[in-house]
Parts: C-alpha cells; structure tokens; sequence
C-alpha cells in the first residue's frame, strides 16, 4: 500500500499549502498566546508533511532525517516558549498577547 | 484505489480540525483537534512509507508536546471562555490575509515543475535502519549539535520556571 502510484505529488503540495495556511489564520486570528504556539506546531507540521513527501517520491532518506530535525527543534522551542509564557502569566496574569505591548511605542 | 480514498479521507479531517484549532472556543478543544490533526498527518506519513516517523510522530506530538500544552493550560486556568477576541474588523482582515498567502502559495506552486513517477521506487527508505544509516553517516554534526540544543533548551526551561531568579 504506497500512496506514490496513485496519488501525485502535486496533492501533497496543496494540502501542505492549506495547513500552513490554516497556521497563519491561527496566529493572525486568536490573541491567545497558546493557541499561537498551537498553529505554530501546525506551520511545523505541515513543512514536515512536505518533506516527507519530497523524500517518499525521490526515494531519498535525507528529508526523513530532516524531519527529525525539525521535530527536535519543535520540542524544544515549545519547552522554552511555554516557559516564558508562565512567567508572563504570572506577572501579568492574563495569555493575552495584547497585553505584551510594553516595548512599543 | 483504497489509498487513494484513504489520502483523500485524512486531507479532509486534517484541514477539517486544522480550522477547529483555529476557531475553537475553548483552549483545551483546541489542544484536542489539533492532537487528531497531528493523528492524521501521521496516517499520511504511513501512506508515504514513513512508518517510523510516523511512529515517532504520534510519541513526540501526541504524547509529549501536546501533554505539555494540556499541562500548562490545565496550569493557567485557561479552561474556560475567558479569553477577548480581536475585533470583527482585525478578524476579517486576519482571514483576508491568510487566504491571500494561499492563493498565492498555490499559484506560484502550480506552475513548478513536476516529479516524474519513480520508476525503481525504493519501499524501505522509511524504515529505521536506512535513516539511522543516513543520520549517523551523513548528518552526524548536526545530530550532536541538536543534543547542545535540547541542553540549551532544557536549561533555559527550568531557568525561566523558577519562582526567582536571584
């Protein structure tokens, strides 16, 4: 069962280009700074669906390996951001991202 | 001819809980969607012959990014509809902008130049000796700089966690 045989790449590319669509709207749309971070993980996701079809289609191991870059790299800026999303939280109590508005002028 | 239904089916409930990510009241539905969002994107990457990192997908993901997500929402209260929403005009505007990054994402991709189907197509490359080959002949650099870099991460985490930093 291989989707490659019958289903051509260009598919792949489209569905990619809406899920990272559907992540922009996300960051535009919610003022929730979690829900920000939410469509960050899926803009990550939906590269890593793309590589992982280039990779599939070229026979190539080397973009899977990049998946798992990419993966590594997720984790930890979800580690690091959720952490600085609880300090903000604590001093300003609110997720709100209208609220981290100090170092404009 | 099953594949090809079974693509067509996981693209659908992937944009379909992709946008309930995105339009969801509450944050933990949220949390939710998009963790049978990132289900589905591992059933593509099954379709794709990546086994493993579909395997790997579902553990980093679902399993631990997510639960730290739950983790920190269930910590902050937010599990209510507390939150202010933007103004209709900032809404509409966010909505125009996205879907103009679509169109033209999209056009400027339907005129690339294609992949002719593969004629010797190898089935294994998803497999975890083939990578494990890969990662560790090709991308050996950056496999240890990735370690410096959950150090770094791990490091800031608890750094920025703690009640004071004196």
């Amino acid at each position: 069962m291989s989707a490659i045989f019958t289903i051509p790449i260009e598919w792949y590319i489209l569905l990619s280009t809406v899920l990272f669509s559907i992540g922009v709207l996300g960051v535009l749309f919610r003022r929730n700074a979690i829900i920000i971070f939410m469509s960050i993980e899926l803009m990550l996701n939906a590269v890593n669906l793309l590589l992982v079809a280039f990779s599939s289609y070229l026979s190539d191991s080397k973009g899977q390996v990049f998946v798992f870059f990419i993966m590594a790299v997720a984790a930890a800026e979800v580690a690091v951001g959720l952490a600085i999303l609880m300090m903000v939280y604590r001093n300003s109590k609110s997720s709100d991202i209208n609220d981290l508005s100090k170092l404009k002028w | 001819m099953i594949t090809t239904y079974l693509f067509y089916l996981l693209a659908f409930l992937s944009i379909m809980f992709g946008l309930m990510v995105v339009f969801a009241k509450n944050p933990v539905h949220s949390v939710l969607y998009l963790v049978i969002t990132f289900f589905t994107i591992a059933g593509q990457y099954v379709l794709l012959n990546a086994q493993f990192l579909a395997a790997v997908h579902i553990i980093v993901y679902a399993g631990a990014i997510m639960v730290l997500f739950l983790f920190v929402i269930m910590l902050l209260n937010l599990n209510k509809e507390t939150e202010p929403h933007k103004s209709l005009w900032l809404k509409l505007s966010a909505t125009i902008a996205s879907g103009l990054l679509l169109v033209v994402l999209v056009g400027s991709l339907k005129n690339a130049g294609t992949i002719p189907h593969p004629a010797n197509f190898n089935t294994n490359i998803g497999l975890i000796e083939n990578l494990g080959k890969t990662l560790f002949n090709d991308f050996l650099l950056p496999f240890e700089v990735s370690s410096i870099l959950l150090l770094a991460a791990m490091v800031g985490a608890v750094m920025l966690g703690k009640k004071s930093i004196k």
